[in-house]
């Protein structure tokens, strides 16, 4: 009951973006679907009549529905830019198959006899195909249509990611925070959107036959008056940033930023997954990126001193289960040989090399220890097992085949290494669990999301590394029997990214230099 | 008048139709008659052009039908097909209004012509007009494809397989309908069937197809009493009796029949089969007599006298 009403509370407080995503998202929807009938359509007709071209059309409608939506996105980044252009090609490119497939298939279906007969009797082939075949086709075209729409109304969420809205924002926003209330408020709109045109053009469907023709005049007014909802937003020469549907929500995020810097810039949610080749294509020009990712230094892009200190400190240290360091005391210091070894800098190069260069993180992390001469050979010892987690991104992948080859080399213990467990949350509990024995995580996480102290308690200790570090090293010991070993150095924090040409040609360096820049445009 | 002479079609390496001539006079009936496969339906279709000829020439009323556009030269003919092809989004009266309206004809005259044609075919305009073909019977879904096909009014109709969809009981009640129908008198009409005993009922001439030439083209009598080749002959094997005895009528043995007084009580005419009038003197203990009313004469009718008038048509050369 409670939950329900917050929901409601929710939409209530937020029902001027509600409204606004729910428009775009229908515009951008029917949008789609009429450039896709308009297409797809004649297209349907004409392999109906050409056979030979059936198989090769239909074979490419099929081929771009296999494509993943975030592929696609990402493939049309670079040709379209973000935003509603290269959302309602997507869109478009999906409602493509079902609407070929279905005239098609509807034209090929209509009763041989009858298509003779109409020939027989006389009827051009004009005639044939808008007086007969058409009509007798319609309601499976219809079906069509229905599915391209309850199709791309799902698809459209994704529209989110590359800054076209819709309810996505909140879909993906409340995904991010993890906030149902944010999730339901968009994605209940969405399904509800779903439902009622399913339902809409089931009804058109049903008036078939008889009443073909007003449908046919029928359906086109309403996808036009329905996509000319959405327009085209004006094109502008102020700075744009692209900021995660993640960051967007949170306090030490967009909203910090506007409470502390008072910053006002235009804004676009966009997916991280995009975000950094939108800005290294200029489709954007500031990002919420993460301070160590290899993509950094792969687009040459600098981050902003964030001079109010409204990040945590998300430092980096082993996290690792009491008893398996009392069983192997040892452990300690080989874990900790890396404290203080690797900068952000580092990071960001050892990143560059995985997510960018493609090298596989084992030689990655060899190649480090090499360099500082910390490589040991494996004594293969069988003392015993040492169980090493990581979450599914790059970095972490690194983190631990480093550990691995240190606790091989300095101990006569063998790490067995689990990796690409999906989240903060996974890790985390594999380790209460006993399913793991430690895993590399950042003070930040460990108090935002795992510990969760009050907001006063959080501001208090945010501005400085060390006090937060304290903090969830006492706590997680107390809580949890979890021992966190020392820093290794880097600050995977959230950060402000621009081009280094134009954050040097604009002269921004920090955050207020920016809030600075904003105000004066 | 229709004349085809050396008709040729050919699929890649097959021969579906080889050198077929014939010629169907004003007012015939002409039944192509065969097996499936034996070339009839495509021999059909080329002449309104659903399929173009790899050689010969089709000729109406002296025109080569190539002399027009398809689509003219179809207006121009009836075409009844076997599933009767109506369109299933048109009511009864907008099916047979097709023709018309492509020929734009004015809409007071299409929907007279319309209320016409179903009169004439027993289904009732009031009750049949704003109805929809798949809430018709086989039979009158029969009779609204006929109807279509006489919109215009045409000389010359094709018919493929026009009874093929109804069941045995209604095709025979269709049949009959069918031979009494005033508007289908004087048509130049050819019909395809693979049924032997459609092809006599209905056909002056029948034309006997087999992979894809004509083995005989004949009356109904002559293919069964003097067949031109073995194929025609054991094509017929199987029904020859009933055949036999349906194929010739009274009046075309009156000369040798008994002859009898004007008073008589006749119960058949002279233009009913052999077979009839085997029927009527098996059912009848009493003497039974024939009239002719061209002649204004009597004959009286036995069973001898129909044997050995069936003896007397296998001996003629």
């Amino acid at each position: 009951m409670e939950e329900q009403q917050s929901l409601w509370q929710f939409m209530e407080q937020q029902s001027d973006k509600l409204w606004q995503q729910t428009i775009t998202h229908v515009g951008l929807t029917f949008t789609a679907l009429l450039i896709a009938v308009l297409i797809g359509l004649p297209l349907g007709i004409a392999i109906a009549r050409k056979q030979k071209f059936a198989a090769p059309v239909l074979g490419f409608a099929g081929v771009l529905q296999t494509i993943p939506s975030i592929a696609l996105l990402g493939f049309l980044i670079p040709l379209l830019g973000i935003g509603a252009l290269p959302a309602i090609t997507a869109l478009f490119l999906y409602a493509l198959l079902p609407i070929i497939r279905n005239t098609y298939t509807g034209i090929k279906e209509v009763d041989a006899a009858v298509v003779d007969a109409a020939k027989g009797i006389g009827m051009t082939s004009g005639q044939i195909l808008l007086k007969v075949q058409m009509p007798l086709a319609m309601p499976v075209i219809l079906a069509g249509i229905r599915t391209a729409t309850v199709i791309s109304v799902g698809v459209a969420t994704l529209a989110a990611y590359i800054a076209a809205g819709g309810l996505g924002e909140f879909i993906f926003g409340g995904i991010a925070l993890n906030n149902t209330n944010m999730i339901l408020a968009g994605a209940i709109p969405a399904a509800l959107l779903a439902i009622l045109f399913d339902f809409l053009l089931s009804l058109v469907q049903r008036m078939q036959l008889r009443k073909m023709h007003r449908v046919v005049v029928i359906l086109p007014i309403i996808f036009i008056v329905l996509s000319s909802f959405y327009v085209f937003s004006a094109t502008d020469k102020s700075l744009l940033a692209g900021f995660t549907p993640e960051f967007m929500g949170r306090e030490d995020g967009y909203l910090g930023l506007k409470s502390k810097y008072h910053l006002n810039i235009r804004n676009v949610v966009i997916s991280d997954a995009i975000m950094y080749k939108a800005e290294f294509e200029k489709k954007l020009d500031v990002i919420s990126g993460y301070s160590t990712d290899g993509r950094l230094k792969a687009y040459g892009l600098v981050t902003l001193k964030d001079d109010k200190a409204i990040f945590p400190p998300y430092y980096a240290a082993p996290l690792v289960r009491k008893e398996i360091l009392e069983r192997y005391p040892e452990l300690v210091s080989v874990l900790n040989l890396l404290a203080g070894k690797i900068n952000d800098s580092i990071m960001t190069e050892l990143n560059y090399r995985v997510d960018y260069l493609k090298q596989l993180p084992e030689k990655t992390a060899l190649d480090f220890l090499l360099e500082k001469g910390l490589y040991k050979k494996p004594r293969n010892g069988q003392e015993g097992i040492v169980r090493l987690g990581s979450k599914i991104f790059g970095e972490q992948y690194i983190l631990i085949n480093i550990y691995k080859m240190l606790i091989e080399g300095y101990t006569n213990l063998r790490a067995e290494t689990k990796t690409g467990l999906g989240g903060t949350k996974i890790c985390f509990d594999a380790l209460v669990n006993d399913q793991i024995d430690l895993y590399p995580e950042y003070t930040g996480t460990g108090l935002l999301v795992i510990l969760q102290p009050a907001k006063q308690k959080v501001a208090e200790l945010i501005g400085n590394r060390d006090s937060v570090y304290q903090y969830v090293k006492k706590e997680f010991a107390d809580k949890y029997n979890l021992t966190w070993l020392l820093p290794i150095g880097f600050n995977n924090a959230y950060a402000l990214m621009m081009r280094k040409g134009q954050a040097h040609q604009l002269n921004i360096k920090t955050i207020s230099d920016l809030k600075r820049y904003t105000d004066r445009e | 008048m229709i004349e085809v002479q050396q008709l040729t079609k050919m699929y890649q390496d097959t021969v579906a139709v080889s050198n077929v001539s014939f010629s169907v006079k004003e007012g015939q009936t002409m039944v192509l008659l065969g097996t499936s496969g034996s070339g009839k339906t495509t021999t059909l279709r080329m002449l309104n052009r659903l399929t173009e000829p790899t050689s010969g020439s089709i000729f109406i009323d002296g025109k080569n039908i190539l002399s027009q556009p398809p689509e003219v030269l179809r207006r121009s003919i009836g075409y009844v097909l076997q599933g009767y092809g109506l369109f299933p989004h048109y009511t009864v009266a907008q099916n047979i209004a097709i023709v018309p309206k492509l020929l734009k004809w004015p809409k007071e005259k299409i929907r007279k012509r319309v209320d016409e044609l179903l009169y004439k075919l027993q289904l009732p305009p009031h009750e049949y007009r704003h109805v929809y073909p798949a809430t018709l019977s086989g039979g009158q879904k029969q009779r609204v494809g006929l109807a279509r096909a006489l919109a215009t009014d045409p000389p010359i109709l094709l018919m493929d397989e026009p009874f093929g969809a109804l069941d045995m009981l209604t095709k025979l009640a269709v049949r009959k309908e069918f031979k009494e129908l005033d508007a289908l008198k004087k048509k130049t009409i050819i019909l395809v069937t693979h049924d032997v005993h459609e092809a006599f009922e209905l056909g002056d001439k029948i034309g006997l197809m087999d992979k894809g030439k004509m083995q005989q083209l004949a009356s109904p009598p002559e293919l069964l009493f003097r067949p031109a080749n073995n194929f025609v002959q054991a094509f017929f094997k199987h029904h020859l009796f009933e055949l036999e005895w349906q194929s010739i009528s009274l009046k075309n043995i009156w000369n040798d029949l008994p002859e009898v007084g004007t008073e008589m009580y006749a119960t058949l005419s002279s233009s009913q089969t052999l077979w009839e009038a085997m029927e009527e003197v098996a059912n009848n203990n009493t003497a039974v007599y024939a009239f002719d009313e061209e002649t204004k004469s009597g004959r009286n009718i036995t069973f001898e006298h129909l044997k050995s008038a069936i003896q007397k048509q296998k001996q003629q050369p």
